[in-house]
């Protein structure tokens, strides 16, 4: 501890000592909690609490008149614990009979503070960072505490409930950690006593007949087969499998989440013999015996397993595709094209579950969908996948949603009913859909995905979340439709597919809701992106109205809007696709839209839009865009001097990124400064020719630098920093010897920097000559400002010492105050 | 007599009535049968396949072979589109009833009924065609012609004479105002949330609670929001006047209309938008209002014509009371309540009673026109129709749902212009059905038998009719249906002098008699026990004499009895008084006792006892005693 902080601690312990100073920020007390650990982990507590002894008062003034808050009884709880986790610090601690009168029965348990959750929480976690030796064991077992933890397991307070399982975990993990110092003690009863303490608890929980108390012990066993991966608890699952399997047979089976997350924790653990342990019989049963909606997450968990028989995975994907499987049935013509599942097992209950109600009709699908997209995207995802009958499947719940689907049978039509115009499944099997894009499926299905989501895109009654998610299928369908080796070109049939889209995005741009014409945006930004160089596509794109409606958004009066406008407008000029006004042959109108961009980002009155154009122009510059390379010069200095002004440090941070790109273009790729790299000689980048940095200081680029360089954003700072120490890098061969100062003009120069630094920033720098530039850039610690800007902002205010200051501080208004008041 | 409405798609077979002269129209060919035979080619005249009939557009009347509409006392009214057939029934029937309606509606009645008339009086047109109404003719021409229902007795229009004298029967009413009809019901006005003073009825007795439940809307929109409490405990729920486009959500149509109208007009296009001048367009022009800001159409005029324009839209400022609770607030502050007074003010929307006048001199395209009438038959639409409907950069958008738009725009194909099919229909759907019958939860439903099965295009749709328990009853076209409830009671009313004269006596714990005796007095189907007159005075002379005859004869009162006989008791004491040879017999509805020796039958059931004896008055009388012993009397 530094002697700043041991000077600040006699006068902390005697505020929290004080009933009558309120410490009024709990955050300052996990702070200090914080400190007291880190401290711990290089010293010896023993030896604070001896150098320190008004530790030793604040606690043992706790423990004879606990008349603090609970907030402070609660931080002495947990601060006893952390000294207490040394065994030495523990022993003395113990002597004073300090331990016993927190922690034991005759302790906190009788304050009246004891009902505040707070407090019992405090207890708890003491006695967590208190187990770590032996002696604690000793300790836990003879003062009682754990029959108290076994109790708060069903504390009214969720937090304490769930920490006194976790500790409980934590106990019996330490007790076997002891115990098992040598090889596994294969009997139970040879275990140490506080953990047969515990299992017998828990075992005994298992049979009960409260349901909360079962859920109790389940918790506790989870964690425990998830923390702990010792043989042990191959030796405590084989006593505790008989009762988690009477569970299941009772009914209604109690909770079932809790038992599902047990199983699956021990099927994830590394320790177990499972053919051996009967899990697998158990995970079978249990699919078989849930509801569908309760097994999904089950099945899905299984499937996750690495290590799980093939016939277990049939099932448990049995179980996802039951619902599907449910769906086709109902709507295909009998006996119609072979379905998901040979076998009928347990489709009754899905189709109850299905037709109950709408709730969990939709629940239902909803977490199907979610599960399959889930696993396909996994490396465990079953194979043979059966792509055809879900793909099938999800249309037909597109379809059942839209309502055109003409169901063949009563089901059908109920379940036609019941998802009719359903945002939440829509939403759910557009999700799926996209992610079956990447199968391959046969082009009759692919057709009906295409007009299905033509559907769904062109209906007046999807809601924008639905047009979204069609918007994002639609783009993945048509990447992965008919893909064939080295060809990136649209199929004919998603061509046609695209005549008949680009009305409906034209009805799209023109939604009175603006979330539709922004993701309509972002979804034309997409496709030129992608097929912006294919000329069918082009010519598509040009028959339709699409680019001039976008260009029309740059003037959306939702910023959102704009700003995706002036992405696609980008992309669509990058593309040479703009507006049919502005042809090639018509420079004037191109050139116009280069001006409304610049208009946005000097005008526009949302971050947005100007954070958009920003990008747009870097890219641009970065692409060699006709109107940027027709005058880079003046594109450059104009769009830095309207960035130079910004008040979002976004976009000075594009600005910055931009400059980035010219001087790279320039002046070639920064070098390589990690050591470890093993490149080929460096072909020495070309020095930069005079006039370059003439240009640079006309810009005035180096300006627009140094003034970032002072930004009080830290990261347009850093990104400053970063430019300039590149700027340097690239320029140390490329002047003589003249040091900062030695030029009356670098003299001012300097002057300004400082005026500047001292927040005086309406002064420019004046016309600067190179030489005097470079003077600067090498006169300034770059390398010290980086590591400075590298810290966080607050590192000042984090330490130890301001902390107790603080707090101290609070306190001493408050006495002012008191004293006003008297 | 509920509603009064007019079926206006018999003006689609007619052929339109084009504000000035349509060459295209006026050289149509006229028809003439497979056999060439031409005698129908002036009354008839084909368009791209469709045969129109060529004169004044004529209406289908409410039937009138069910019932004399002489006879109907009242008509209840629930919104105006349900009152337009109300001068042929007032002013051609021999109706002297009276009509209840709310002043919201009476006063926009009566401005759809003098635009219909403007819009067809204004184009006179010589020829009436009736040839074609001929049975034997009718069967030979092609549909629709050929399937039209009734047609003898489609009329013409009304006059404005007419319409004035129908409306000055109508009697204005408030919302939950109750008005007594003639002491048998009272009836009540309800908000029913679809239009300004459109109403639900409930038809109430002491007993017994009708509610008649037409065009209402659960939606926010400018109405006052529908009063679903006071429908509760109705023995039955007659419904009616749901919505036309189930499966059409209003909010989706409204964003449909307001893209397709910005991507027109930001083509430079037109658009044209066939609308009634009063309900939705004002929904419209506030979204609107909302809109072209931020369409970028702030520079685009809006232009609402029709001969009511300038009423209608001042109208709706007026009637606050009947607005919605955000809309009447706004009065308050005083602002006008709906959003198309600025619209005004600034210019964006300027409206005109007709396309002549100042209106050619303002208009600019491209622009956005609301006018009349929905058909396409009539009004100043037709001439926007015949203008614009030659490119494919102009758009017409149907929002009105009454008509079928492919039939609207029959007779104006081959059409370039764009159309585009967006009706917003705000009343209830089957959802919201279900979800106000849960509500108000009345004992039995009634409604057309269309609401009771899927729409025949889509017939899997179960979800699109009326699912309640008990099933709803359902009925069809010139059937008659018994309501499902027997008037059981009637209340009476006791005079306080009888009242207190009575002396009820405890028979069961909580239940009192109390015998009356009252002259019942009832007129105007109001019943009143009053005192009886008191028992006559000897005749003092003849003059006294005449005025006690007419007081009705009071005879000596006999008691009244109540109680049951038990049998086994009857019988023993009937054996203590001498009788032997007792037989019981059980029957259906009671016991037989037969005291064979005296040849007498004792019948015995819940609410009669009878004794037959032969002619032996006395054993009567004592065996009436015996019976009378075991039932109480008072």
């Amino acid at each position: 501890m530094d002697p700043e902080c041991s000077k600040l601690l006699p006068a902390l312990c005697a505020v929290l000592a004080d009933p009558r100073q309120l410490v009024a920020d709990d955050t300052c007390l996990e702070k200090l909690l914080d400190w007291f650990k880190t401290v711990m982990e290089t010293e010896s507590s023993l030896h604070l609490l001896q150098d320190h002894p008004c530790l030793m008062e604040l606690l043992s003034h706790v423990l004879k008149t606990q008349d603090v808050s609970p907030r402070v009884l609660s931080f002495v709880l947990r601060l006893v614990g952390i000294f207490a986790a040394q065994e030495d610090c523990f022993q003395y601690l113990q002597q004073g009979e300090l331990l016993l009168g927190l922690f034991g029965e005759t302790g906190a348990l009788s304050w009246t503070a004891w009902n505040m959750p707070s407090v019992r929480s405090g207890w708890i976690q003491g006695l967590c960072s208190l187990a770590h030796h032996p002696s604690a064991l000793h300790f836990l077992a003879d003062s009682g505490a754990v029959d108290t933890i076994f109790a708060l397991q069903g504390d009214p307070s969720l937090f304490v409930a769930s920490a006194a399982s976790q500790l409980l975990v934590h106990i019996l993990a330490l007790a076997m950690q002891g115990g098992a110092s040598g090889s596994p003690i294969s009997e139970a009863a040879a275990w140490p006593i506080c953990a047969q303490k515990i299992v017998n608890h828990v075992e005994e929980s298992l049979h009960s007949k409260a349901t909360p108390q079962v859920t109790q012990a389940l918790n506790v066993l989870t964690t425990t087969f998830g923390r702990c991966h010792s043989p042990w608890t191959g030796v405590l699952w084989g006593r505790l499998s008989p009762p988690v399997a009477c569970l299941f047979e009772r009914d209604p089976i109690p909770a079932v989440h809790s038992l599902m997350d047990l199983l699956l924790s021990v099927a994830r653990s590394h320790v177990l013999n499972f053919a051996a342990c009967g899990l697998w019989e158990m995970l079978a049963q249990t699919l078989s015996r849930l509801s569908p909606t309760q097994a999904g997450p089950l099945a899905l968990g299984t499937l996750k397993l690495q290590h799980c028989p093939q016939e277990l995975r049939t099932q448990a994907f049995g179980v996802l595709l039951q619902p599907l499987a449910c769906i086709l049935k109902a709507t295909t013509q009998a006996p119609g094209p072979p379905g998901l599942l040979d076998g009928t097992a347990g489709s009754s209950l899905t189709v109850d579950a299905l037709l109950s109600s709408k709730s969990a009709c939709v629940g239902l699908l909803c977490q199907t969908l979610a599960h399959l997209e889930e696993l396909q995207m996994l490396p465990q995802c079953p194979c043979p996948w059966p792509q055809v009958p879900l793909l099938g499947a999800t249309v037909t719940i597109l379809r059942l949603c839209d309502g055109s689907v003409d169901p063949s049978s009563s089901m059908g039509g109920r379940l036609c009913g019941t998802l009719g115009g359903c945002v939440r499944v829509q939403r759910a099997a557009l999700d799926f859909l996209g992610t079956l894009s990447q199968g391959t499926s046969p082009l009759e299905l692919v057709l009906e995905v295409f007009a299905v989501l033509l559907k769904t895109l062109e209906s007046p009654e999807s809601s924008p979340t639905v047009l979204k998610k069609a918007f994002q299928a639609t783009l993945r369908w048509l990447q992965n439709s008919h893909k064939t080796p080295n060809c990136s070109d649209l199929s004919p049939d998603a061509l046609l597919f695209l005549g008949e889209l680009f009305p409906i995005l034209q009805k799209r741009l023109c939604s009175p809701c603006w979330e539709v014409r922004d993701s309509a945006l972002e979804f034309l930004t997409h496709l030129i992106r992608h097929w912006g160089g294919q000329a069918d596509f082009r010519e598509a794109l040009h028959s339709s109205e699409v680019p001039t409606l976008a260009r029309q958004l740059l003037q959306d009066p939702e910023s959102y809007v704009r700003a995706s406008a002036v992405g696609t407008a980008g992309q669509l000029s990058s593309r040479g696709l703009q507006a049919t006004s502005a042809s090639p042959e018509n420079p004037l109108a191109q050139q116009g839209l280069l001006m409304d961009l610049m208009h946005i980002l000097s005008t526009d009155s949302e971050g947005f839009p100007r954070r958009a154009v920003l990008r747009v122009f870097t890219e641009w510059l970065r692409d060699g865009h006709a109107d940027v390379i027709r005058d880079t010069e003046w594109f450059v200095a104009t769009v830095l001097q309207a960035v130079s002004r910004d008040l979002d440090w976004e976009v000075r941070m594009q600005g910055l990124e931009l400059a980035q790109v010219f001087l790279i273009q320039a002046m070639g790729q920064p070098s390589l400064h990690c050591p470890y790299t093993v490149g080929l000689p460096e072909a020495t980048s070309p020095r930069p020719h005079p006039e370059f940095l003439q240009t640079l200081c006309r810009l005035p680029l180096f300006e627009f630098a140094f003034c970032a360089l002072l930004d009080c954003d830290r990261p347009v700072a850093q990104k400053a920093c970063d430019l300039l120490l590149f700027l340097r890098d690239k320029t140390t061969h490329c002047s003589g010897p003249q040091e900062a100062g030695d030029s009356p003009n670098s003299a001012s120069v300097e002057a300004v920097l400082q005026r500047w630094r001292e927040g005086e920033q309406g002064q420019p720098l004046g016309d600067l000559e190179p030489e005097a530039m470079l003077a600067i850039l090498r006169s300034l610690d770059l390398e010290g400002l980086q590591g400075k800007l590298a810290k966080s902002s607050d590192h000042v205010e984090k330490s130890p010492q301001s902390l107790l200051q603080d707090m101290l501080a609070t306190v001493g208004i408050l006495e002012e105050n008191e004293a006003d008041c008297y | 007599m509920l509603d009064c409405g007019l079926d206006m798609t018999s003006t689609l077979n007619f052929l339109p009535l084009p504000l000035v002269q349509s060459p295209r129209l006026s050289n149509l060919p006229g028809w003439s049968l497979k056999d060439g035979n031409a005698f129908l080619d002036k009354e008839l005249k084909e368009c791209s396949g469709h045969v129109f009939v060529d004169s004044v557009p004529e209406f289908c009347l409410p039937e009138t072979e069910l019932i004399d509409l002489s006879t109907v006392d009242v008509i209840l009214i629930s919104n105006y589109h349900c009152m337009m057939a109300l001068p042929y029934i007032t002013e051609h029937t021999g109706f002297t009833g009276t009509v209840y309606a709310t002043e919201p509606t009476m006063q926009i009645g009566r401005l759809l009924m003098e635009e219909l008339v403007n819009f067809i009086e204004r184009v006179p047109k010589a020829q009436s065609a009736s040839l074609w109404k001929n049975k034997d003719i009718q069967r030979l021409l092609p549909s629709p012609l050929k399937d039209a229902v009734e047609v003898s007795t489609w009329r013409r229009c009304y006059t404005m004479q007419e319409v004035n004298s129908a409306l000055s029967k109508i009697q204005l009413v408030g919302y939950s105002q109750k008005i007594e009809l003639f002491g048998a019901v009272q009836v009540t006005p309800l908000s029913s949330g679809y239009a300004l003073g459109s109403s639900n009825w409930i038809i109430q007795s002491h007993y017994e609670k009708v509610s008649y439940v037409s065009g209402s809307s659960l939606l926010t929109t400018h109405p006052q929001p529908m009063d679903q409490a006071s429908l509760k405990n109705s023995d039955v729920l007659v419904l009616t006047g749901l919505t036309q486009i189930p499966t059409a959500n209003p909010d989706g149509m409204v964003g449909e209309f307001c893209s397709n109208l910005a991507l027109t007009v930001r083509n430079g296009g037109n658009v044209l938008v066939p609308c009634y001048p009063s309900g939705v367009i004002y929904d419209l022009l506030e979204c609107l209002y909302q809109y072209i800001d931020s369409a970028g159409l702030s520079n685009i005029p809006f232009y609402f014509i029709s001969p009511v324009a300038n009423s209608s839209l001042e109208f709706s400022q007026i009637f606050a009371e009947w607005l919605c609770h955000n809309k009447q607030s706004k009065v308050y502050l005083p602002e006008p309540p709906f959003p198309h007074a600025e619209l005004i003010q600034t210019n964006k929307l300027k409206h005109y009673p007709s396309i002549h006048g100042d209106f050619s001199n303002d208009f600019r395209q491209p622009c956005v026109v609301f006018t009349g009438h929905p058909s396409l038959r009539f009004g100043d639409v037709v001439h926007f129709m015949e203008l614009w409907g030659k490119s494919s950069l102009n758009t017409v958008i149907f929002t009105e749902p009454d008509f079928s738009y492919l039939e609207a725009l029959a007779p104006y194909q081959p059409l370039a212009m764009k159309c585009i099919y967006c009706p917003i229909d705000t009343r209830l759907n089957f959802i919201q059905v279900s979800k106000l019958l849960k509500e108000v939860q009345p004992l039995h439903v009634v409604c057309p038998e269309q609401y009771t099965q899927p729409p025949p295009a889509q017939s899997h749709r179960m979800d699109l009719m009326i699912d309640c328990q008990p099933p709803a009853m359902s009925y069809r076209r010139a059937e008659v249906l018994a309501l499902p409830f027997k008037r059981r009671y009637e209340k009476i009313e006791i005079m306080p002098e009888l009242a207190d004269s009575l002396v009820p006596m405890e028979i069961k714990p909580g239940i009192s008699l109390a015998t009356v005796s009252a002259v019942l007095h009832t007129k105007d189907n109001k019943h009143v026990l009053q005192p009886p007159p008191r028992p006559t005075q000897p005749p003092s002379s003849k003059k006294r004499k005449r005025v006690s005859e007419d007081v009705p004869d009071c005879k000596v009162l006999k008691p009244l009895l109540s109680g049951s006989i038990p049998v086994e008791q009857f019988v023993q004491t009937l054996e203590k008084h001498g009788f032997s040879d007792i037989k019981v017999e059980d029957t259906a509805k009671g016991h037989i006792v037969l005291l064979q020796e005296a040849e007498t039958l004792i019948q015995i059931e819940e609410d009669s006892t009878h004794i037959i004896c032969d002619n032996d008055e006395t054993l009567r009388v004592r065996l009436r005693d015996l019976v009378l012993r075991f039932l109480q009397k008072f």
